[in-house]
């Protein structure tokens, strides 16, 4: 399969899955090419695989400059990356990595919401400089009891439920609701938050808090939210584990490894 | 011990004055409700009297019935024996270490308590506390919030909760509430308590050691007495191993804490979420600078909705040992 040439279009996102693609085809790094349109046109007949991630997939673009290709395995749950009418259009199969990060990422959201509830960053920082010396911390908000919200019901949504009925946390679905106490957690993405309404809803006092993993345009982060003690801001590590990377980099290697040996793909959207 | 003259239902404060009740040094509850506790009762306050705490017992509390305490200040044999009609020792804690409980039972003096009002904020911290320490919430919010993200690019790998086994070390109230919410988290849960209880299914371990050689994370959720202090020394910790975490929501002192730092520092455990510390407000200075230790300024209690609910707990005990009634939260004396 070393013949193969697989097309990595995301900044390299794990040594592990770097090494194990070297090992088994000729992998591109797409990202730190300067001259773009220049290497696809001289090697564009070899790619027969894209591999992409959250950062950046297969769009229209690239896959009508990519006349045999064949197979997207992305790096992530998400594919919103990935135009999958086109590929449904090429019949290029896609394949993605659920319910290996699905414990990770539920996992982060409680993290997030008692972080923020019970001002955990803050209070690190307030042991750290010295201040505690002076005097106590102020009261926070209690988490237990607290109702959640889930926007987005499926394998992370229902992981995160369960999480927080052990904190006797009422669940219920619903889309929108404005509460000056309200906190917002994000760890879906970034575009799923109008981010300058929500900018100017944290800075005006008129939500109570947020906790995100995810940006509109990463890694950028609106610095009003730097000082605000009622937000917490994670560099996208939703499925940032050591052990959970590893299964996600041996599913794009499974699924690609697959579809070159003309088997079934293992986990296929496409 | 004579209550008769005291009715709480007449607050005319000419007819039937406020029952007296000595406060060493203010407790939390009382800095944010002072005012509601002040209308109830008249307090004596030895922390604002330029009189050294014997004198002031002897010249203005010398009748006092009822203190009301908290946790880091002690209520000591000294004060008590200085105090011929103690009745009641109301602390806001649901710690007793800092109360000389023999003297209590000696005297005959009832103890309230918190009880289990902190239990589910105490376990919510040491969750919390758990998964910042091993997904790196805190430093990954520095990261951020320092820059780094859009110059220096990912952040670190942190590691995963699930399927990790957790070691509970006291199953009392709180270390009932972490299991109980760890549960679905896909933890395994095993316990080191002072007894084995048959209403739970998590494998018990009966010594420290044994516990943390079992498992990758230790969950102190015990209280401080003389069989605890020290309890999770260098053995334990080796027993935990490299890949150990460490999160006390207890008391400081049930960790050698010296000898903690030291694995901290050389690798012999990975990484520690602390609410408290043997010498609070002090930390050692080593774990400022330690990027895989999560701090806290002992304050796994402190939300505005426990603290209402403790004032109310309080003016309930205070309210019924002035009317001859049962307290609400006594601490029972002769186990």
């Amino acid at each position: 399969m070393e013949s193969i040439g697989v097309l990595m279009t995301c900044p390299p996102p794990d040594a592990y899955l770097v090494e194990q693609l070297e090992k088994r085809f000729t992998l591109y790094k797409f990202h730190s090419i300067p001259d773009k349109a220049h290497f696809l046109n001289s090697n564009k007949a070899s790619i027969r695989a894209v591999v992409g991630s959250a950062s950046a997939g297969a769009d229209a673009q690239l896959i009508h400059q990519l006349p045999n290709l064949e197979i997207v395995s992305s790096f992530s749950v998400g594919l919103d990356k990935i135009d999958l009418a086109k590929c449904k259009e090429r019949g290029i199969r896609v394949t993605y990595t659920p319910d290996v990060l699905t414990d990770d990422v539920a996992d982060l959201a409680i993290g997030l919401m008692l972080a923020v509830l019970r001002r955990l960053c803050q209070s690190d920082r307030y042991v750290r400089s010295g201040q505690w010396k002076k005097g106590d911390f102020k009261l926070t908000t209690k988490f237990t009891g607290k109702s959640v919200g889930i926007i987005g019901l499926g394998r992370i949504g229902l992981a995160i439920a369960k999480r927080a009925e052990a904190f006797r946390c009422p669940i219920s679905y619903y889309t929108r609701t404005e509460k000056s106490d309200g906190v917002l957690i994000n760890i879906g993405r970034g575009p799923h938050v109008d981010e300058p309404e929500l900018v100017s809803a944290l800075v005006e006092g008129r939500l109570g808090g947020a906790g995100l993993d995810v940006f509109q345009d990463e890694p950028i982060v609106p610095e009003e939210l730097f000082g605000l003690e009622n937000v917490v801001l994670l560099p996208h590590v939703g499925s940032g584990t050591m052990e959970t990377r590893k299964e996600m980099a041996d599913l794009v290697i499974g699924n690609l490894e697959a579809h070159f040996l003309n088997r079934p793909l293992l986990t296929p959207v496409l | 011990m004579d209550c008769n003259g005291y009715r709480q239902e007449n607050h005319d404060q000419n007819l039937f004055p406020k029952p007296k009740v000595l406060v060493l040094e203010p407790p939390p509850v009382f800095i944010y409700h002072e005012e509601k506790l002040s209308q109830k009762f008249h307090f004596l306050k030895a922390w604002d009297s330029p009189l050294p705490l014997e004198q002031f017992l002897t010249t203005h509390a010398h009748s006092v019935q009822a203190i009301l305490s908290h946790g880091s200040c002690p209520v000591t044999t000294n004060t008590i024996r200085l105090l011929p009609s103690l009745g009641l020792i109301v602390t806001t804690s649901a710690g007793l270490d800092q109360i000389d409980l023999q003297e209590c039972r000696r005297r005959g003096v009832s103890v309230a308590y918190a009880g289990n009002l902190f239990s589910a904020d105490v376990a919510d911290i040491a969750v919390g506390l758990l998964i910042d320490a091993l997904r790196k919430i805190s430093a990954g919010n520095r990261y951020v919030t320092q820059g780094l993200w859009a110059n220096n690019g990912d952040f670190s790998l942190g590691s995963k909760l699930g399927g990790r086994k957790v070691g509970i070390v006291g199953l009392g109230s709180i270390g009932l509430e972490v299991g109980k919410r760890l549960e679905p988290f896909g933890c395994n849960i095993l316990y080191c308590s002072r007894n084995k209880k048959s209403s739970v299914s998590y494998p018990y371990y009966s010594n420290v050691c044994e516990l943390a050689a079992n498992c990758e994370v230790l969950m102190i959720c015990c209280e401080l007495n003389d069989q605890t202090r020290h309890v999770i020394n260098k053995e334990v910790l080796l027993a935990l191993g490299k890949k150990g975490l460490i999160i006390n929501v207890g008391r400081g002192a049930i960790i050698d804490e010296q000898e903690m730092v030291r694995c901290l520092m050389q690798g012999e455990i990975a990484g520690a979420g602390l609410d408290v510390f043997e010498n609070e407000p002090h930390v050692p200075s080593e774990l400022i600078s330690l990027d895989n230790v999560v701090l806290s300024p002992h304050r796994a209690v402190h939300t505005e909705e426990t603290l209402m609910a403790l004032v109310d707990l309080v003016i309930g005990n205070l309210e019924a040992f002035f009317s001859n009634k049962p307290l609400l939260s006594p601490v029972l004396l002769d186990e």
